[in-house]
C-alpha cells in the first residue's frame, strides 16, 4: 500500500504545484482554481474506477505475461526469503550453520523469554511517541506555512530539508551535537541543570533517539500534509467562513476531516518508519543501549541474527515482527477507515 | 473509487510492504545458505587458478587498524618477501565482533578467508563448532612443523587450549589488563605509589578529590566487563562460571556472577561513579581520552593500549598491576590473556593449507613475536620470544611492558583461573554491559543488576548448549 498511496498522493501534489504558485495569487481574488481542480478530479473519476473491464486484451495469457516481472520480483525478493525466514525459525544450528536440526517452537520460546518483551515495550512507546509527535508537528507546520504569503517555497524547502538527510548521517550529526562531554547540545542541557549522559542513562538515550526520529519524520509528514492541504476545496472553507465559523472551528470541522486520507497514510508511514526505519539512527547513536533502553524489535533482530549469529532466534523474531506489524496495520485500516472520508 | 475496495487494496499492499521489510531482515538466514550451495566450489577454483600462474593467495581477516595494522602488515610483508610460493593479504574487517560475525557469514556462504582472527570471547563459539576450522596443532603436524602447547607462555596456552591440552588455534595478539596511572596527578595529591588494593584505590580517590582531581579511575570502554568482571575474577581467584568457567563442559554451565565478590566490586564502582570518581560512558565510547587528557588519574585498560597511551599522554605515566580485593588471601592469583587467536578455516583449497601452516609458523617465531611485542603493548606468546626479549634487555629498559607478563605468570593457573570458556560470551558481555550501565547510572543496585545479567547469561548459555552440545 505504501507505494499505491504514496503514488497517488504524490500525483495529487505533483499535479498542482506548477499552477499552484501562480494560482495562489489568483486564489484570493477568485477562489476558483481549487474548486475547478475538484471538478476535474470528479470528472476523471468514472473512467478511473474500473479501468480493467474497460481495457481489452487480445489474448488470455497476455495479462499474466505483463504481470510476470512484478510476480518475479515479489517471488524472489519477498516470498522466497520470507519462506526461508519461517523455515529458520523452527530450526536450530550452531552459529556457523552446522548441525542444523528441527527445533519446534524452541526459538520462539527463547525469543519470548529473552529481552524480546523489553524490546516490544520500547518499540510500542517509541512508535506512539514518534508518530504522535511528528504528525502533530508536521500538521502544525504545514498549516502555518500554508498561511504564509510570500516565502512559502522558502519555508517549505527549510522544513523538508531534514528528511533529505540520510538516517546514518543525521545520526552522526546528532551524536556530535549531544556527545556527553564536548557536544554543544550536551553543554546547553548541562547549563539548564540537566546531567546529560545518554551513554549511561537509558531514558536520555531513548529521548535522544525519539527527538532525532521526530525531527526527520516531521519533515516527511509536513510534505504530505502540505500536499493534502492543497486538495482541501477552498469553496467549502469559504462557505464555513461565511457561516461564521472561526479559524479553529474551520480547521477541526472542515479541513482536518478532509485531510483524512492523508492522515491515514501518514499514520501508516510513521508507524512503519518507527518499526523499521529507526534502525540506522539507533545503530549510530546508541547501538540499542544502554541497558536495552533503545533496543527496538528490529534492532534486537539485527543483534541476534547478524551480530550474535543466532539465525534460528532471529528467524523466530522475524516471524513475530511480521505478525505484529501485519495485525497492527490491519487494525489501523479497519479502525481509521471508518473515520476517513474519501472524496 | 469505492471506499471498501480502496481500503482492501491498501491493507493488502501494506502487508506486502511490511513483508518485504521483514523478509529482507529474515533472508540473511536463508539466502546465504542457498547462495552457498551454488558457489561452494569458488574458493578452490580461485586458489588453484592463482597457483598455476603466480603465488597461491592466502587471505587473513583481522581487527588490526591504525598503528597495530601497520605493525601487523609489516610482518605480513616480511613473510611475503621471504618466499614466493604464497602471498598473504591481510584485510581489516572492523571490530573483533565484526570479524567474528563476518567470518560466520562468510563461512555460511562458503567464502571464508583462509585464516581469521577470533577474539578471546568468541573462542568457544568457533572451537565448539567442529568442522568449521582445521585445528592448528594437527595442521602443524601434517606439515612437519614443530608445535607444542608448551611452546607458549602459560596465560596464552591455558586460555586457548582444549580440554585435552591441544591448541586448535594459534594464540596471537595477547594482552592483559593493567593499571595505568598519571604520575603527575598522583604526586600532586601526595600519593607516592599506585594503589595495590581496591580499598586503597578508594582512599586514593578521596585524596585526589580533595586535591581537585575529581575522576580517579576509568576502565576500558568496550571491554569493562573484561577488566572488571572476567579478569577481576581470575586475578582475585573467584570462579566465574560452573564447570571450571566452562572449560570442562558445554551442557549445564551456569554463570556465577551474582555472587558477593562481583556485587561488592560493582557497588564500589557505582559509589565512586555517583561521586564522579569513576567514569565510564558505555561500550561504544572510548575511555582512552579520559586518561590521556588528564580527566581521570588512573586507568584500567589492556596492556595492548600502551603504545596508544604513550602517543597521547602529555604527562609521565606508570603501569602497575591491577589492584586486588583487600583481605583476599589468595589474591593476586593470575590474569589471563585477552586479545585474539588465529584460526585456519575449513573448506579452502587443499594447496592453501601448507601455506597457512608456514605463515602461522612465521608469526610464532621468536623474531616475529619479539618484533610484535616490542612494537605494541602485547605480550610475546611464546617462551622463546620472551627469552629473546629478556636477553635483549627489553624489559629492563621497558618496565611498563613487563607488568602484563608478570600478571600472566604471577601464579600457576588454577582450574578455575585458566580463562573463561563460555559459548556466546560476546552476548553475555552485552548483558553484563547493561548491568554495569544500570549500576553506574544509579538505576539499579549491583545485586539487582547482576541478578538480571546472571539470568540473561544463563539463558544464553542454555541456548548455546542446545545448539552446540546436542
Amino acid at each position: 500500500m505504501a507505494l499505491v498511496e504514496a503514488d497517488s498522493s504524490l500525483r495529487s501534489s505533483a499535479e498542482r504545484p506548477g499552477g499552484e504558485e501562480g494560482a495562489s495569487r489568483v486564489r484570493s481574488v477568485r477562489g476558483a482554481p481549487f474548486s475547478r481542480g475538484g471538478v476535474g478530479r470528479r470528472a476523471r473519476r468514472p473512467g478511473g474506477t474500473d479501468p480493467v473491464s474497460g481495457a481489452v486484451f487480445p489474448h488470455r495469457l497476455l495479462p499474466f505475461v505483463l504481470m510476470l516481472p512484478e510476480l518475479a520480483v515479489v517471488g524472489i525478493f519477498f516470498l522466497w526469503p520470507s519462506a526461508e525466514g519461517v523455515l529458520e525459525s523452527v530450526r536450530e544450528s550452531n552459529a556457523f550453520g552446522l548441525g542444523s536440526r528441527f527445533a519446534g517452537l524452541a526459538n520462539f520460546r527463547a525469543a519470548l523469554s529473552g529481552g524480546y518483551l523489553q524490546a516490544l515495550e520500547v518499540t510500542v512507546v517509541f512508535t506512539v511517541i514518534t508518530t504522535v509527535a511528528s504528525m502533530g508537528l508536521g500538521l502544525l507546520i504545514a498549516v502555518q506555512v500554508e498561511q504564509v504569503g510570500r516565502f512559502k517555497g522558502f519555508y517549505r524547502t527549510l522544513f523538508v530539508w531534514s528528511y533529505a538527510v540520510p538516517g546514518a548521517v543525521a545520526g552522526s550529526i546528532w551524536l556530535f551535537l549531544f556527545e556527553p562531554h564536548v557536544g554543544p547540545g550536551a553543554r546547553f542541557l548541562g547549563a539548564l541543570g540537566l546531567h546529560w549522559n545518554f551513554a549511561l542513562s537509558g531514558t536520555q538515550a531513548f529521548a535522544l533517539i525519539c527527538a532525532m526520529t521526530v525531527w526527520q519524520q516531521t519533515a516527511y509528514d509536513f510534505v504530505f500534509f502540505s500536499a493534502g492541504l492543497q486538495a482541501v476545496p477552498q469553496d467549502v472553507v469559504e462557505a464555513a467562513t461565511v457561516d461564521g465559523a472561526g479559524a479553529l472551528r474551520r480547521f477541526w470541522r472542515i479541513v482536518f476531516p478532509l485531510l483524512g486520507p492523508t492522515t491515514l497514510f501518514v499514520v501508516v508511514m510513521d508507524v512503519l518508519a518507527a518499526l523499521f526505519g529507526s534502525f540506522a539512527v539507533i545503530d549510530v547513536i546508541s547501538q540499542g543501549g544502554p541497558g536495552g533502553s533503545t533496543t527496538t524489535l528490529v534492532y534486537a533482530l539485527y543483534r541476534d541474527g547478524f551480530q550474535n549469529g543466532d539465525v534460528g532466534l532471529a528467524g523466530a523474531e522475524t516471524v513475530l515482527l511480521f505478525i505484529i506489524a501485519g495485525v497492527l496495520l490491519a487494525v489501523q485500516f479497519r479502525v481509521i477507515n471508518r473515520r476517513v472520508h474519501y472524496r | 473509487m469505492p471506499k471498501t475496495t480502496n481500503g482492501r487494496v491498501k491493507v493488502a499492499g501494506a502487508l506486502a510492504s511490511v513483508g518485504i521489510l521483514a523478509g529482507a531482515c529474515g533472508n540473511s538466514a536463508g539466502t546465504s545458505k542457498t547462495a552457498g550451495s551454488t558457489i561452494a566450489s569458488s574458493p578452490s577454483s580461485t586458489a588453484s587458478a592463482a597457483s598455476s600462474n603466480g603465488p597461491i593467495n592466502l587471505s587473513i581477516w583481522t581487527a588490526f587498524n591504525g598503528t597495530l595494522g601497520q605493525t601487523f602488515n609489516h610482518l605480513v610483508d616480511e613473510f611475503n618477501s621471504s618466499q614466493s610460493t604464497y602471498h598473504v593479504t591481510a584485510t581489516y574487517k572492523g571490530s573483533y565482533s565484526q570479524v567474528l560475525s563476518d567470518t560466520i557469514a562468510a563461512f555460511r556462504a562458503h567464502d571464508a578467508p583462509n585464516i581469521t582472527q577470533i577474539f578471546d570471547a568468541g573462542t568457544a563459539t568457533i572451537m565448539d563448532a567442529a568442522g568449521t576450522y582445521e585445528p592448528v596443532y594437527k595442521l602443524m603436524a601434517q606439515n612437519n612443523i614443530p608445535f607444542a602447547t608448551s611452546d607458549f607462555v602459560g596465560g596464552a596456552a591455558s586460555y586457548y587450549e582444549t580440554s585435552s591440552n591441544h591448541l586448535d588455534s594459534l594464540p596471537f595478539n595477547s594482552s592483559t589488563p593493567v593499571l595505568f596511572y598519571n604520575k603527575t596527578e598522583l604526586a600532586n595529591a601526595g600519593i607516592t605509589s599506585p594503589p595495590t588494593t581496591w580499598t586503597q584505590l578508594q582512599a586514593d580517590a578521596d585524596t585526589l578529590s580533595a586535591h581537585g582531581q575529581h575522576c580517579a579511575l576509568t576502565s576500558s570502554g568496550a571491554y569493562v566487563m573484561w577488566t572488571d568482571m572476567e579478569q577481576f575474577a581470575l586475578w582475585n581467584g573467584y570462579p566465574y562460571a560452573t564447570n571450571d568457567n566452562g572449560y570442562t563442559a558445554v551442557n549445564g554451565v551456569k554463570l556465577q556472577i551474582d555472587t558477593a565478590p562481583f556485587i561488592s566490586h560493582l557497588s564500589m564502582l557505582g559509589q565512586m561513579a555517583s561521586k564522579g570518581q569513576y567514569l565510564w560512558n558505555g561500550v561504544s565510547t572510548s575511555t582512552v581520552p579520559l586518561f590521556t587528557n588528564g580527566t581521570c588519574a588512573m586507568y584500567e585498560q589492556s596492556s595492548a593500549d600502551l603504545s596508544t597511551i604513550q602517543a597521547g599522554a602529555k604527562f609521565p605515566f606508570g603501569v602497575s598491576e591491577l589492584p586486588v580485593v583487600s583481605g583476599d588471601a589468595a589474591a593476586p592469583q593470575n590474569t589471563v590473556v585477552g586479545g585474539a587467536s588465529l584460526w585456519v578455516m575449513a573448506g579452502a583449497a587443499s594447496d592453501t593449507y601448507p601455506g597457512d601452516a608456514k605463515f602461522l609458523a612465521f608469526l610464532m617465531s621468536a623474531q616475529s613475536q619479539a618484533y610484535w611485542a616490542s612494537n605494541t603493548g602485547y605480550v610475546p606468546v611464546t617462551n622463546a620470544a620472551s627469552t629473546l626479549l629478556t636477553s635483549q634487555n627489553f624489559y629492563a629498559t621497558h618496565p611498563n611492558d613487563q607488568v602484563a607478563v608478570k600478571e600472566l605468570n604471577n601464579k600457576r593457573a588454577l582450574p578455575t583461573t585458566r580463562g573463561i570458556r563460555l559459548g556466546y560470551l560476546p552476548e553475555i558481555r552485552q548483558a553484563e554491559a547493561s548491568a554495569i550501565a544500570n549500576v553506574l547510572s544509579g538505576k539499579q543496585t549491583a545485586a539487582a543488576a547482576l541478578a538480571t545479567a546472571q539470568s540473561q547469561g544463563d539463558s544464553i548459555l542454555s541456548q548455546f548448549a542446545s545448539q552446540y552440545g546436542g
